[in-house]
């Protein structure tokens, strides 16, 4: 899995779930659709045309596979409307400095790379993006490695079984469903007994 | 998993779930209450139907309507069709998969956290989850209790389990003895504020300390409540008297001879002597004053006496940035005082603030005061069974008799897709778990605080202490 493409910037540090998508757009009973959603509040207008100065609403980010947030990207609520409504605009990468751990766990289950650089490299590659718009980094996920012309080659940590899974396609709920036996022993040798919905 | 390494509470818990542990892989972690809600878990269902895959255990399994759902009086319909869609859809497959199901009309329904205590289904010990980032909340009976996404809705569904890593351990140590005016919803904003919005991130709480022994069960849900707004995925409490007082008799909890059984085993949880966290912080509840945030995340609060600070006074560049914009949302001043800022809505409730507990102390302070004329002022309670509880009180009356709006039990105004939202620009004082922008409504203003200042700022109109009423 390698990825080349320019990137779009987003700066700020926490950015929310609520922002990323807010909760009215949850009421759907579907995984689809979620795309035009994506950071609606920041990216619409009152009367619903697009803010052409948000950075998602140029064609330069419309064509853009990763984002470059603040630190502590995907806090707050658990939905994984997050990762869909990402994925579905276009994006397969997400760098920060850190990630909020729920929203981190979504993205590996949606194929969008949650990439944690150190903060140097983190401060190089927005210098180097506001004197080049349109300079490309390349993401090797086997290698772990993240790098633009004229910068580090970073090396970014990811989970080894989440890393197998995304490169080899292992789904995960049939990983676990084929380890019935295991589950099933377990169950039956609970000494005391919690389950007291039955 | 035996051991004679002291262990915490939190290790416990995990080593007591462990199904599987192959090389290099995380654990599978038996699961051992699944609560389940109408906005994360369609597209669950959805996924076992294309697999074929029935429900693993409907019995530790348990699904509820409250986050899409009005708060209008319960003969209404749900005027929202993409709303009572969504709701109608957790009916079916409740139906379907042969979950156990406190639908929209039930005297029973309430907030999934309020409810899961209230019916006794969270014991100490357990694990339980919830497609919701508040499941934290049931981390008070000492149970390892955490949100999770829709993916993983589905493999609980399937499999009972989850696939996870470790936590690391982070014990929040509060000291020393609250002063009147200040309460457990202070505590949690205190802690929010000293070690920031991403605080916790990769641990799991353990709150220990004289003031956390002191709360009540339904305080201790306040303070767990919120870890994720610390971000730790969990935060749990050691279980102790209160907590198998609070249990005992509840419609779920174990009965007679399982009651001794399970005490017995409850006893053997709390942290052993000599056991070590990975990260400790100490908060003095001595020192505590009512909380409040002023800005847009949970980790940008202050005491209620003090001044909105200023982003020159930051020196991280991008932090300085996220001040300047949150203080530009908020339309306030860097340096002037909290208190006073003018309001529009209150709103007490959520499955932060919406229990007994909350209520009287919200009744406290209304009782023979009216709510200043220009703030609409609304109590949602958390759930069908605490408002027949309020309503024989006569805390309705008190609510009503002060101008405050008493509704049907839902999230409400936390999370403003259910009717219950600001208007853009408003501020709302709200005992709710969250102040980003928009999320109790498109650009509405959210300071969040207990139930006692938004008692008292209900009463003035503006953000009050209510030590000074």
């Amino acid at each position: 899995m390698q990825i080349q493409s320019t990137v779009a910037v987003l700066p700020n540090d926490n950015i929310d779930t609520d922002q990323i998508i807010p909760a009215r757009f949850l009421k759907t009973i579907s995984k689809e659709g979620l795309g035009d959603q994506l950071f609606f509040d920041w990216r619409y207008n009152a009367d619903g045309s697009p803010k052409a100065d948000f950075v998602l609403n140029t064609p330069a980010a419309k064509a853009s596979k990763v984002l470059l947030a603040g630190d502590n990207f995907g806090c707050g609520s658990s939905r994984e409307h997050a990762p869909w409504a990402l994925t579905q605009y276009g994006l397969q990468a997400v760098l920060s400095t850190s990630f909020a751990d729920i929203f981190k766990q979504n993205s590996l289950k949606n194929r969008l790379l949650p990439i944690v650089m150190p903060k140097d490299a983190h401060a190089a590659l927005f210098v180097a993006l506001e004197k080049d718009p349109a300079l490309q980094v390349t993401i090797d996920l086997p290698a772990q490695t993240l790098s633009w012309p004229g910068g580090p080659t970073v090396e970014f940590p990811i989970d080894a079984f989440a890393k197998d899974c995304l490169l080899e396609g292992v789904d995960e709920i049939g990983y676990v469903l084929k380890q019935d036996a295991a589950i099933a022993a377990f169950e039956a040798q609970r000494s005391i007994s919690l389950n007291t919905l039955a | 998993m035996p051991s004679n390494k002291p262990r915490t509470i939190i290790e416990k818990v995990w080593d007591n779930h462990i199904v599987a542990q192959r090389e290099g892989a995380p654990a599978v972690l038996f699961i051992d209450l699944h609560l389940v809600h109408e906005v994360t878990s369609p597209q669950a269902f959805s996924g076992l139907r294309e697999r074929g895959v029935k429900v693993r255990r409907p019995d530790l399994t348990f699904a509820t309507v409250d986050h899409s759902t009005p708060t209008t009086p319960r003969n209404l319909p749900i005027v929202d069709q993409v709303a009572a869609t969504q709701v109608a859809q957790l009916e079916k497959n409740a139906t379907e998969f042969g979950i156990p199901y406190f639908g929209f009309q039930n005297l029973n329904q309430g907030i999934v956290h309020v409810i899961g205590p209230e019916q006794g289904l969270t014991q100490p010990g357990m694990t339980v989850v919830c497609g919701d980032s508040h499941t934290a909340t049931h981390g008070a009976f000492g149970a390892l209790a955490f949100g999770i996404g829709t993916s993983e809705v589905e493999m609980v569904l399937a499999t009972q389990c989850l696939l996870q890593r470790p936590s690391k351990t982070f014990e929040v140590k509060v000291e020393g003895t609250l002063k009147p005016g200040v309460s457990a919803k202070d505590i949690i904003l205190a802690l929010c504020a000293k070690i920031g919005i991403g605080g916790g991130t990769g641990c799991v709480f353990e709150f220990t300390g004289s003031a956390i022994r002191s709360l009540s069960m339904e305080e201790r849900m306040t303070v767990c409540n919120m870890s994720i707004e610390a971000g730790a995925r969990a935060g749990l409490i050691a279980p102790d008297e209160k907590t198998y007082e609070y249990i005992k008799g509840r419609k779920f909890a174990p009965k007679g001879e399982e009651w001794d059984k399970a005490v017995a085993f409850w006893k053997t949880l709390p942290t052993d002597e000599g056991a070590t966290y990975d990260h400790t912080v100490t908060i003095d509840a001595d020192a505590l004053e009512p909380m409040i945030t002023f800005g847009t995340n949970p980790g940008m609060g202050m005491a209620i006496s003090g001044a909105v600070p200023d982003p020159a006074s930051q020196s991280d560049p991008l932090e300085r940035e996220s001040l300047r914009k949150a203080l530009q949302y908020m339309n306030l001043q860097a340096g002037q005082p909290i208190a006073g800022q003018k309001i529009d809505v209150v709103f007490i409730g959520s499955c932060t603030n919406s229990r007994m507990t909350d209520l009287r102390a919200a009744a406290s302070v209304l009782k023979g005061r009216k709510v200043s004329p220009s703030v609409r002022v609304m109590v949602v309670p958390g759930s069908q069974e605490i408002k027949r509880q309020a309503e024989a009180e006569g805390l309705d009356q008190v609510f009503r008799d002060a101008g405050a709006e008493w509704r049907e039990a839902g999230c409400s105004m936390c999370i403003a897709m259910n009717g219950d939202q600001l208007s853009p620009g408003q501020y709302s004082v709200s005992t709710s778990n969250r102040n980003f922008e928009g999320r109790q409504g498109k650009g509405g203003r959210t300071f969040l605080a207990s139930p006692l200042t938004a008692a008292a700022s209900a009463v003035t109109g503006v953000v009050t202490d209510v030590r000074s009423l």
